[in-house]
């Protein structure tokens, strides 16, 4: 059946009541029945909750075949955990037919794939996916259908059941005895726990992995002790130079700092920016950059942003330290200035992903957004968007909070260089569709800028200002011209993984990739 | 093929952009910063051992493609090399808008390459005299050969100074007031201007140098010159601005152009514009202030 | 054109790419590996093989690593490597002739 998208979802995927995605807030006003998690009591005092390897944590929790592990990406390229965790359970308990639930996934976890191959992983969940993991998934090796969730998919998909995690495991930079857990205080800190968060409410188990013990009790918590099941104390969760980069610099290229004067350019040209406007952009070249360009134009009005949420990097601390921001809310932090900043520097707060972008909830950050600044791998004429699959057709990316923010803004902008080597970014059809077209609005590239037809007030908005834009066909043509026309890239019929859009319909498939010949 | 419109000798030159000819993701697009000409370099920029590597590059690009309105100049090498004469060639070939003579020291090294460009041009079958030619001036003799150097061929459009080879000649090195350069610039402006072409200043190298650079424009545009060789697009923005007219002077440009239109329509010589008295003296530089006040979105109406 | 040594031209930067060509009895042996292959790979071919028939080249090993080179640069590197082979790269090249 065709989505809303002109994507063609099989008929199998939809039984059990699954839908197609029917375009952007379809399921408002819906009601939902949220699950409930079986978890054990703790009636008698108990001095600590401390084992002594993962091993015992596993057994303590009952872990057994075909069982759901959760993980969050806070420790990202650094991340230990998750290794550690599949490891213990595959190898030292032979555990087998387990499924990964993860807020993404990437390079650091290229063991799993092995897992994958030899069939003790069985499932994969998550909101991005790289490395060997990718390559093996798009080959058809995952023995289910691998699930794509956005950001604030996931923990919709958490509260409504659609996911049971079986055990949560908290990679916690800190943690007490008891479980009471935070992002900062120890070695490998990692600032925001924002994505653990849900996961520990919603989990039959939840086991913290610390590589730092501190004393009753850690406060203030961010997974509270009242949802741990067990501590296990380990040398290292993570490796501190890949958890946090030293610090997210705004890039020096002249086309990234071209384009993000444009997208400063045309926020301020629309009625959203005024005092106490709301804002998130990501942390690519010229995303980031758009933070310069714009503090420019909020001096020149006098206007300063009322609050700023997202993965929070250094540009975002400082305009918080100059008093240019009124509040920053954190779900995920890039640096360590963000790292260090957070729950230290006033009004810098923490949030749960839910909080931050689950849109069956009921008043998430997303959704009061006017400005979200976004990077993209490839945009088609429709405004869909790819941030997802490489122009190999291998899963290599993260929807992340992309198509979220995207739903939830007033204003969604993409930046991106109109080609990246032979690469058209603009292009006639996208890969994987990961953020529908009726969510984005402006698109900026270092050849012109387009907005999107759904949106005559800001096509008038912008040429108020005299800012010049073009059709996103003419983009796409100028590209074509450039690299020439690309051919379709070739995949097999099976379905290795399904994208969910962020209320849970279905957005697009994944199929197995063909290997090229020329 | 893309074909070039012809050059034109005298036209807006506020932004150079020296671009390394050898590196395709470099020049497959240089034009979209919006410099009003980009100098592909075959000279420093490129290895001894690549320069018959970047010349194919080169033919390639410049006959692919479309760099739009933006003037194309190629940095070729010097005549004391084995590379300049071939680089002559495929310039032409490629159509190419001009070239810009390395290490120019007198009227013959401008008389040497004009011959090679014009013995290219009926070897590849192009127009004679199309392509434009400059010189760099890099050493104390070529500054005090420039007005010779500055008349010595109808191709000339300008002359630029090479400020990193020039302090070396002279034993000084950048100093922030210029007063390391002064006399070369002034030397070099007022050839240029006596010769009737245009002048450009040396790059400045120090990227992060934001404050030093703005100094350096404003002092280059107070001196008189058209424009700036640049080597980083970020560069370009500040040169345009410091450059551009202020709205007054494009108001009265304006008014003397078309009071001038006006009275040449019915054959008076003298005229008043705003109670003063103008002559067709007046004419060539209001009409380059309107040429510039376009260029910076400043002027729309259609006197230039 | 004959491909009298083995000669390469380019590099294996970004946007650019790295051609070998090596002397061979008979035919045109080409081997391409592109980081563009799957949407790509067909006209890098043809873009190759018709700038080596302009060249007259009918016989040679050709190895190309292209790294994402637009087919202006890989006309570009397949002539220099074929003129670097037969040591005719320096001057005299037929601009407009058969490089065009």
């Amino acid at each position: 059946m065709k989505n809303a998208v002109g994507r063609e979802i099989p008929d199998f995927l939809l039984e059990g009541g699954k839908e197609v995605y029917q375009g952007k807030n379809y399921m408002d006003g819906k009601y939902v029945q949220k699950a409930t998690p079986k978890t054990r009591r703790y009636e008698k005092p108990q001095e600590s909750k401390i084992v002594e390897t993962i091993k015992d944590a596993l057994i303590a929790c009952g872990a057994r075949d075909g069982m759901t592990f959760s993980f969050h990406h806070h420790l990202r390229e650094g991340d230990f955990v998750v290794n550690m965790v599949m490891k213990a359970a595959i190898e030292e308990l032979g555990l087998k037919d387990l499924t990964i639930a993860a807020s993404s996934l990437g390079a650091a976890h290229d063991l799993i794939a092995d897992y994958i191959e030899e069939g003790k992983v069985i499932g994969i969940q998550t909101s991005g996916i790289r490395g060997r993991m990718g390559q093996v998934v798009s080959e058809g090796k995952l023995k289910t259908t691998a699930i794509i969730r956005s950001h604030g998919g996931r923990p919709r998909a958490i509260e409504a059941g659609e996911v049971h995690i079986d055990i949560a495991f908290v990679g916690a930079p800190t943690s007490d005895c008891v479980g009471n857990s935070r992002g900062i205080g120890g070695k490998s800190n990692c600032g925001s726990l924002g994505y653990a968060m849900t996961d520990a409410k919603f989990a039959d188990h939840v086991v913290v992995i610390t590589d730092c013990l501190v004393d009753f009790p850690n406060m203030p918590a961010s997974v509270e002790a009242i949802d741990v099941d067990a501590v296990v104390v380990v040398d290292s969760i993570g490796n501190p130079k890949k958890i946090a980069s030293a610090a997210a610099r705004i890039s020096q290229n002249p086309r990234d700092l071209m384009m993000a004067e444009n997208v400063a350019k045309v926020i301020a040209s629309t009625p959203y920016f005024r005092d106490g406007f709301s804002f998130q952009t990501g942390v690519g070249g010229p995303s980031l950059a758009a933070n310069l360009f714009l503090e420019k134009y909020m001096d020149e009005r006098g206007i300063k942003m009322g609050w700023a949420i997202g993965g929070i990097c250094k540009p975002m601390v400082e305009l918080l330290k100059k008093g240019k921001i009124g509040k920053v809310i954190d779900v995920q932090d890039f640096d360590l200035d963000a790292v260090n900043s957070i729950n230290q520097t006033p009004n810098h707060f923490e949030m749960s992903a839910s909080q931050y972008a689950n849109p069956a909830n009921k008043g998430a950050f997303v959704n009061k957004l006017d400005f979200v600044v976004l990077a993209a791998l490839e945009i088609d004429t429709g405004f869909n968007v790819n941030v997802l699959t490489g122009s190999d057709g291998v899963l290599r990316g993260a929807p992340g909070g992309h198509p979220d923010t995207a739903a939830g803004s007033k204003v969604c902008i993409i930046v991106t260089p109109l080609v990246r080597g032979r690469m058209a970014t603009v292009c006639e059809k996208v890969v994987t569709v990961t953020t529908p077209g009726d969510c984005v609005d402006v698109l900026v590239t270092d050849y012109g800028i387009a907005v999107n037809p759904l949106r005559p007030d800001l096509i008038k908005c912008l040429d108020d200002a005299g800012i010049e834009h073009v059709s996103i066909e003419s983009l796409k043509e100028k590209a074509y011209s450039i690299v020439g026309r690309p051919d379709d890239v070739q995949f097999e019929d099976k379905v290795v993984a399904i994208l969910e859009a962020r209320d849970g319909t279905i957005l697009d498939v994944i199929r197995q990739i063909k290997p090229y010949t020329l | 093929m893309i074909k070039r419109p012809t050059p034109e000798r005298f036209r807006l030159r506020r932004t150079m952009m020296f671009m390394n000819a050898q590196k395709p993701g470099l020049i497959k697009d240089a034009y979209i910063y919006g410099c009003d000409s980009i100098m592909l370099d075959l000279e420093d920029a490129v290895a001894e051992n690549q320069k018959d590597a970047a010349r194919f590059s080169l033919y390639h690009a410049l006959t692919t493609i479309d760099y739009g309105k933006t003037e194309v100049i190629v940095r070729i090498n010097g005549l004391d090399t084995p590379h300049w004469q071939e680089d002559i060639r495929v310039c032409v070939a490629g159509g190419a808008d001009g070239i810009r003579i390395a290490k120019c020291e007198s009227a013959q090294d401008v008389k040497t390459v004009e011959a090679a460009v014009e013995a290219a041009e009926k070897e590849f079958g192009v127009e004679v005299g199309r392509t434009l030619l400059m010189a760099a001036l890099e050493s104390p003799k070529g500054v005090l050969n420039a007005y010779e150097i500055c008349s010595a061929s109808d191709r000339m459009f300008g002359v630029a100074i090479s400020g990193g080879d020039f302090r070396k000649c002279m034993q000084t090195k950048f100093d922030p007031s210029g007063i390391d350069m002064l006399v070369a610039r002034g030397q070099m402006l007022m050839a240029a201007r006596a010769a009737g072409i245009q002048c450009f200043d040396t790059v400045f190298t120090d990227l992060d140098d934001n404050e030093g650079f703005e100094a350096e424009v404003r002092q280059n545009k107070a001196m008189g010159f058209d424009g700036k060789s640049l080597i980083n697009p970020k560069q370009i923005r500040l040169v345009h601005e410091v450059f551009a007219p202020t709205e007054k002077e494009v108001l009265q440009a304006e008014a003397m152009v078309s009071a001038f239109r006006e009275a040449a329509a019915q054959g008076i010589g003298v005229f008043t514009v705003n109670g003063k008295m103008v002559d067709v003296a007046f004419i060539p530089g209001a009409e380059r202030t309107l040429k510039l006040a376009k260029a910076c979105g400043m002027y729309e109406g259609d006197l230039v | 054109m004959q491909i009298e040594k083995n000669a390469m031209a380019g590099t294996l930067e970004s946007s650019d790419a790295m051609v070998t060509v090596e002397p061979a009895e008979t035919g045109i042996e080409l081997e391409i590996s592109s980081s563009v292959m799957n949407q790509y790979g067909r006209q890098i071919k043809a873009t190759v093989l018709e700038t080596l028939e302009r060249l007259e080249v009918t016989s040679g090993k050709v190895t190309v690593v292209d790294k994402g080179a637009l087919d202006c640069t890989l006309k570009a590197r397949v002539e220099c490597a074929v003129f670097r082979s037969c040591e005719k790269s320096a001057a005299g090249i037929p601009w407009g002739g058969v490089i065009k």
